[in-house]
């Protein structure tokens, strides 16, 4: 992390304790914590409970924070630590291994296969049927809570693994290695993770908004 | 119909994460664009999956419950006043 960077320059005012900057801070952070501890924990209010362990954590650990990851990484590796304690008390936490699993030999279609034209056709391997188009844009849907719902339900149904990966990289907005880094993931691995839950939940958004009949 | 750029849809669609972080190598991305160029259905697909990305990333929050805020200031003023004391 630079010296003159804006996060470099609120840790150094944490820890001569301006509250100011720790205000700031999980002002900016909190939400996202939560967000990364419901990764680890079913239950909201326990992810609230782990976010803010995670803060008392990083109080008590400013001191020895050298800046060679970035803010986000090392919030992410005390938020995973504080979880995995509470696993420890508690049998209801994902285990760390299931968010970080490769994604395994199976080959996972990013399509279902039934959608192309199968081998040995004049037209093998192309749609079916013409792609349908979606009556409303995510984009717009994103902004009310219903469309809201429907994308958090779609990001919910995944599996851990793609599910951190895509809640990290498109969500968070990490970029690839920093969530190699923070799942232990190489990066075909991660890059095949996100192509499946993305790939997912494009068809789940498909499945309720794609308008076949146009 | 010709076969746009050799690639099938079925190895379109599996091919779009690859392009749109910028992995694929040269000759797999000019037979992914032809594609694009040709196909009346993958670019339909493509923009979805771009649109879905886009989408995801309004779901990123920067907020605090009034409760929480209150919670963790008290915690960091603790902190502070324990921190001093060890420092006398």
């Amino acid at each position: 992390m630079p010296p003159e960077s804006d996060e470099w320059r609120l840790i150094v005012a944490l820890r001569g304790g301006d509250e100011a900057a720790f205000d700031l801070l999980i002002g900016r952070y909190h939400a996202s914590l939560i967000r990364i501890a419901l990764l680890f924990v079913r239950d909201h209010d326990v992810a609230e409970e782990v976010a803010q362990e995670a803060w008392i954590g990083v109080l008590r650990g400013i001191d020895r924070f050298e800046g060679r990851s970035s803010l986000r990484t090392w919030l992410f590796s005390i938020l995973a630590n504080q979880a995995r304690r509470r696993g420890e008390r508690e049998r209801k936490v994902v285990p760390f291994a299931a968010l970080a699993r490769a994604p395994g030999d199976a080959f996972e279609p990013a399509v279902e296969p039934a959608r192309f034209e199968p081998p040995g056709d004049e037209y093998a391997g192309h749609w079916v049927s013409a792609l349908p188009h979606w009556e409303v844009s995510p984009e717009l849907a994103v902004l009310s809570r219903e469309g809201r719902q429907e994308i958090e339900d779609a990001i919910a149904a995944l599996p851990p693994n793609q599910r951190a990966v895509i809640t990290l990289r498109d969500i968070e907005g990490w970029d690839g290695e920093e969530v190699c880094n923070a799942l232990g993931l190489s990066g075909t691995n991660q890059r095949v993770l996100l192509h499946r839950a993305r790939a997912r939940v494009r068809n789940l958004l498909e499945e309720r908004w794609g308008n076949a009949g146009s | 119909m010709a076969d746009p750029g050799d690639l099938t849809c079925q190895e379109f669609v599996e091919l779009v994460t690859g392009y749109l972080e910028g992995s694929l190598p040269v000759s797999e991305r000019a037979r992914f664009e032809a594609h694009i160029d040709d196909c009346d259905d993958c670019p339909l697909y493509l923009t979805q999956i771009e649109q879905t990305v886009r989408a995801l990333g309004h779901l990123r929050e920067e907020a605090i419950a009034p409760m929480a805020r209150a919670s963790l200031l008290a915690e960091f003023r603790d902190w502070k006043r324990a921190a001093r004391q060890s420092t006398k």
